[in-house]
């Protein structure tokens, strides 16, 4: 069972935050369900074998506020990937500290290494919608060459981060990320 | 929230504001940009002149701005038009119907980014046959006004989109991939009627014309 977290201070942007990776998620006859994170309670964490954080949008820093409503996270020992805002929350409960980029639209991504999916030392066109990223602590590992990181991993946990949309290009990320 | 809906006439803008107030928001005013280019790449031109009317029949206030459809200056056009939207109606954000162009939606997201205001795209990377039997599920009544390309021709034009159009387009998409939901650009709608309108509008009189092709064609339409 996956739980996909929603992110979003407007209900009106659970269609552009959410569903389209519900239908990546259905399209893979996952089982799933949707919970946003003030609706979040241990029975839900308990009852779980993976998660995805949603991102929202540009606008909405909300999240941010709350961001120890997430604290959870830090102790969780199952697979979590963080979409855009996600990844931000991902980062700053690990000491990372938020920093300033905007980036709208499509944006070309070099890979270090293998990552969900997308392969060592190719090019990957991606889609970007942030005014945030967070410069992650030394427990993250990097994936590609961009400064402002796009894609990491906890060293020792299954944690995952993705600055960019995977719903929008690369659904293949999700795909990865459910079958591991 | 107080919101302004970027609206062309057809099924995406008309189906994406329904959208925005089934969510509680407060739907202020719409907002048409009039190109005279008709290869613009941000805005459908067809039938945008009868966005005057869905806006009459739906009774909420216009603002309604005129481009050259140059390819920034277009863009500086749609600026301005939010921010007279923002001016006269006290918007907080803007609606979208885009379902797939990265190239509109990143371009409506710097604007309203740099104006500091939400930007909404409901149908963001909606399955298209799902969308299509969403209208009919809402009772949108919508129909083609233009087609631009094989297999297309003038027998699709001024067809409702009703339950055999999607048995039909979905025939076509099978064996020519073309988009059931004209997201390619393979056809145009005009919406005449659906939850928003207090009345729906009717066809009068009509004329199509073919532009340079066989499998190009435009329908003139008078509204009452």
């Amino acid at each position: 069972m996956i739980l996909v977290i929603n992110i979003c201070k407007e209900e009106l942007h659970y269609f552009e935050f959410v569903q389209p990776i519900e239908n990546v998620l259905i399209e893979g006859k996952e089982r799933y369900f949707v919970k946003h994170y003030k609706e979040l309670s241990k029975k839900d964490l308990e009852k779980i074998d993976k998660v995805i954080i949603c991102g929202t949008s540009l606008q909405d820093n909300q999240f941010i506020e709350d961001v120890d409503k997430f604290s959870w996270i830090k102790n969780f020992d199952k697979p979590i990937l963080g979409i855009c805002g996600g990844m931000q929350i991902i980062g700053l409960l690990f000491g990372g500290k938020l920093k300033r980029k905007t980036e709208i639209g499509y944006e070309f991504e070099n890979m270090k290494k293998e990552f969900l999916g997308l392969k060592k030392d190719e090019r990957y066109e991606l889609y970007h919608l942030h005014n945030n990223y967070v410069e992650f602590c030394k427990d993250f590992e990097n994936f590609t060459t961009n400064k402002v990181r796009q894609a990491v991993k906890h060293k020792e946990k299954e944690i995952y981060g993705v600055l960019f949309h995977p719903e929008v290009r690369s659904c293949e990320i999700i795909s990865e990320f459910i079958k591991k | 929230m107080k919101l302004g809906c970027l609206v062309s006439g057809g099924k995406d803008s008309w189906y994406a504001s329904y959208l925005a107030k089934q969510s509680g928001n407060e739907i202020v005013c719409l907002i048409t940009i009039d190109s005279e280019n008709p290869e613009s790449y941000m805005f459908h031109t067809p039938s945008i002149d009868k966005v005057a009317k869905q806006a009459e029949v739906s009774g909420i206030p216009l603002v309604i701005v005129k481009t050259k459809g140059e390819k920034e200056k277009e863009l500086k056009d749609l600026e301005g038009a939010i921010k007279k939207a923002i001016k006269d109606y006290g918007i907080e954000g803007v609606v979208t119907g885009a379902v797939g162009s990265v190239y509109q939606a990143s371009r409506v997201q710097k604007i309203t980014n740099k104006l500091g205001i939400e930007c909404f795209n409901p149908l963001w990377q909606k399955n298209q046959e799902e969308l299509l039997k969403e209208l009919l599920r809402n009772k949108f009544k919508v129909v083609l006004v233009g087609v631009f390309g094989y297999p297309l021709d003038d027998k699709w034009v001024g067809r409702e989109i009703d339950k055999n159009f999607l048995k039909d387009i979905k025939l076509l998409n099978e064996k020519y991939k073309i988009s059931v939901a004209g997201e390619g650009g393979e056809f145009e709608t005009f919406v005449l009627d659906c939850p928003m309108f207090k009345r729906g509008l009717k066809i009068a009189d009509k004329k199509i014309d073919r532009l340079d092709n066989d499998y190009s064609y435009k329908m003139e339409i008078v509204l009452k």
